[in-house]
């Protein structure tokens, strides 16, 4: 599905607290257009990845190639956001004390250029960007289907919501990779049939690659075109869902529990 | 009339953008505007307008610039006293410099100037925060005032240590000096505040505002989305510190007229801390309250036991206003740590669906 290139490697990358392997030389590519799952046990070192991808850890060794670009070591996450790499969190990390509208607002930050002085008078390009950028950021909101609570500061919305919004935020960012870290857990089977359908829309309509950590096995095998397993920080499996369900490591990994 | 949203449908972003999208809210600033420049000038006396409103609007425009850096962006600063000064002292300079350069000129460079200073000390705000952080502006509050004090350059070698406001005039009448009437410099600060009042409320709805209250929220998802953290935090303390720069001009050249760096002492940056606590974090209207409610709080304690027929000492008067603030402070920060502003929009909220309580 969609075009092999590649959009995003992941070279040999090892990332330690202390005494703590949270990554071992893992190597991952991520083709442009598909959905990839990260699997694994609690404490395999998936949302390490992702803040290694964001930028937020600085792998001790190892590289980053993005669009055929290797990535500094320097990077900052605002220079990751600027590339185009867009992120939800594991606990729902949306700003609490403003509105849906506003959070979404806040993700196009990046799209937005006006001056300070023209924003202090609301006048000339400060106004016509915020319109531009309100319609587009009506345009997710219809998507993700929250128009009703357009208005509710976030902290009032029930987690399910929560969690949409924090999609919507991300999504208004226009990425060309979108990382989901556990974007359904704690949610009941309809919410996360929604979200589902939301992240297939999302790689179909928008466009966007998607990068998800996901534990429940139902879903990753349902959307997922690939599926990456760790363990205690190492790769222990790269391939279809088929593929990774017959592997004798993840069986015993992780799948075994099931099996057992 | 009812205060109702319904039948107000906004047919475009832009209208459901507006600065104040209730048409009630619209007719009620109007409101508010036209007795404050109508009928206050005409109606209250020289002790009302010097000791009451000139105060109150000065601290109100400190309060609304010291919000946007703490209600706004999160960062708790002690130094707006030292801002203050800095916008006291550079407008004096500059207009005994240049006495010919306009005075509304002067004010604003004044708050340029106060803009830079606090992005100096607001440096350290990327690596410190909390409580930590208060203690840096604290630093700056107090090297601001040794500064003032210590290098005579800055009060024109004056024996006496003081800065006296020279009179200025804005379009031929005496705005500032012995001969400015009350009820002109009260319409002169009037100005600043709504004008500044109104800069302040759009920035807060585009995308800088955002970004101060994503710093605040949650910096490391702001971040993420792209959100410099630095450059965020060093704007909101430059705007921030131009509004106590033009609040510690105005507090010079149209309150007391003459001054010493003692009134900008440290007692200043909590009293406008405390007015951004009552008022409401975050906030605009609030930060107005809230300098509403502290400038008058005293004056009512102080006259209302002889309403009453008691006879209350000073110094006892000044003591219980104390308590009362801490009590209030204390209260507010468990109960509603948005203030005031959040208990009038609760009402608000209440009013729009009444007489229905759901
Ligand atoms: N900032 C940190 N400081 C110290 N140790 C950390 C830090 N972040 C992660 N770790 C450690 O790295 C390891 C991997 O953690 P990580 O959060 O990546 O796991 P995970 O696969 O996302 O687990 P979960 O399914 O529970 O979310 C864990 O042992 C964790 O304790
Ligand atoms: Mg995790």
């Amino acid at each position: 599905m969609g075009s092999r290139e590649s959009l995003l490697s992941v070279e040999g990358v090892s990332l330690s607290f202390g005494a703590v392997q949270a990554l071992v030389d893992v190597s991952i590519e991520v083709y442009g257009g598909e959905i990839l799952a990260i699997i694994g046990p609690n404490g395999a070192g998936k949302t390490s990845l992702l803040n290694v991808i964001n930028g937020v850890y600085r792998p001790q060794q190892g590289r980053l190639v993005f669009m055929g670009q290797a990535r500094p070591r320097n990077l900052r996450p605002y220079h990751v956001a600027r590339q185009g790499i867009a992120r939800t969190f594991q606990n729902v990390a949306l700003f609490k004390g403003m509105s849906t509208l506003d959070n979404l607002m806040t993700g196009r930050v990046l799209h937005m250029r006006s001056g300070l002085l023209s924003q202090a008078l609301y006048w000339g390009r400060a106004l016509r960007e915020e319109e531009a950028q309100r319609a587009y950021v009506e345009r997710v909101i219809n998507f993700l289907e929250i128009e009703a609570i357009r208005k509710t500061p976030v902290g009032r919305l029930p987690y399910g919501l929560q969690k949409r919004v924090e999609l919507g935020r991300a999504l208004a960012a226009e990425p060309r990779l979108l990382l989901l870290d556990e974007p359904m857990a704690g949610m009941n089977v309809e919410e996360k049939e929604d979200m589902c359908r939301f992240i297939l829309d999302i790689r179909d309509e928008f466009d966007i690659t998607c990068v998800l950590i996901e534990h429940d096995m139902g879903v990753v095998m349902d959307i997922s075109d690939r599926i990456v397993v760790l363990d205690y920080g190492r790769k222990i499996a790269d391939g279809s869902p088929d593929e990774v369900r017959a592997n004798p490591d993840v069986i015993d990994a992780y799948l075994g529990v099931a099996h057992a | 009339m009812l205060y109702r949203e319904t039948g107000q449908f906004k047919t475009s972003y832009r209208r459901d953008q507006a600065i104040f999208p209730i048409a009630q809210d619209r007719w009620c600033v109007a409101l508010v505007l036209v007795a404050a420049y109508g009928v206050v000038p005409a109606l209250a006396n020289e002790y009302w307008l010097q000791a009451v409103l000139i105060p109150f609007l000065i601290y109100a425009l400190a309060a609304i610039g010291l919000n946007l850096l703490t209600g706004y962006t999160g960062q708790l600063s002690l130094g707006t006293g030292g801002f203050m000064a800095v916008g006291a002292y550079t407008a004096y300079k500059l207009t005994t410099a240049m006495p010919d350069l306009n005075i509304v000129i002067v004010f604003l460079f004044a708050g340029i100037v106060a803009a830079a200073v606090g992005l100096v000390f607001g440096l350290p705000s990327l690596r410190i925060k909390g409580l930590y952080l208060a203690v840096t502006t604290l630093a700056a509050q107090f090297f601001l005032v040794w500064l003032f004090n210590r290098v005579a350059w800055f009060y024109n070698y004056n024996p006496s240590g003081t800065i006296t406001a020279p009179p200025r005039t804005l379009m031929g009448i005496m705005v500032t000096g012995p001969e400015a009437t009350a009820a002109v410099r009260y319409l002169v600060v009037l100005s600043f505040v709504v004008f500044f009042a109104l800069i302040a409320k759009n920035l807060v709805r585009s995308e800088i505002g955002r970004t101060w209250m994503a710093i605040r929220d949650m910096d490391v998802a702001a971040e993420i989305i792209g959100i410099r953290p630095l450059t965020t935090k060093l704007s909101a303390f430059a705007v921030s510190s131009f509004y106590c720069g033009i609040a510690g001009a105005l507090m010079l050249f149209v309150y007391l007229g003459s001054v010493e760096t003692l009134a900008f002492d440290i007692n200043v940056s909590f009293e406008v801390l405390f007015m951004v606590i009552i008022g409401g974090l975050g906030s605009i209207l609030g930060s107005i309250i809230g300098a509403a409610f502290i400038t008058i709080l005293p004056i009512f304690l102080t006259n209302a036991p002889h309403l009453v027929g008691l006879e209350m000492r000073v110094d006892l008067a000044k003591e219980i206003e104390l308590i009362i603030f801490g009590g209030f402070i204390i209260a507010f920060l468990i109960l509603e740590p948005r203030g005031l502003a959040r208990l009038w929009q609760i009402g608000k909220e209440k009013l729009r669906r009444w007489p229905f309580p759901y």
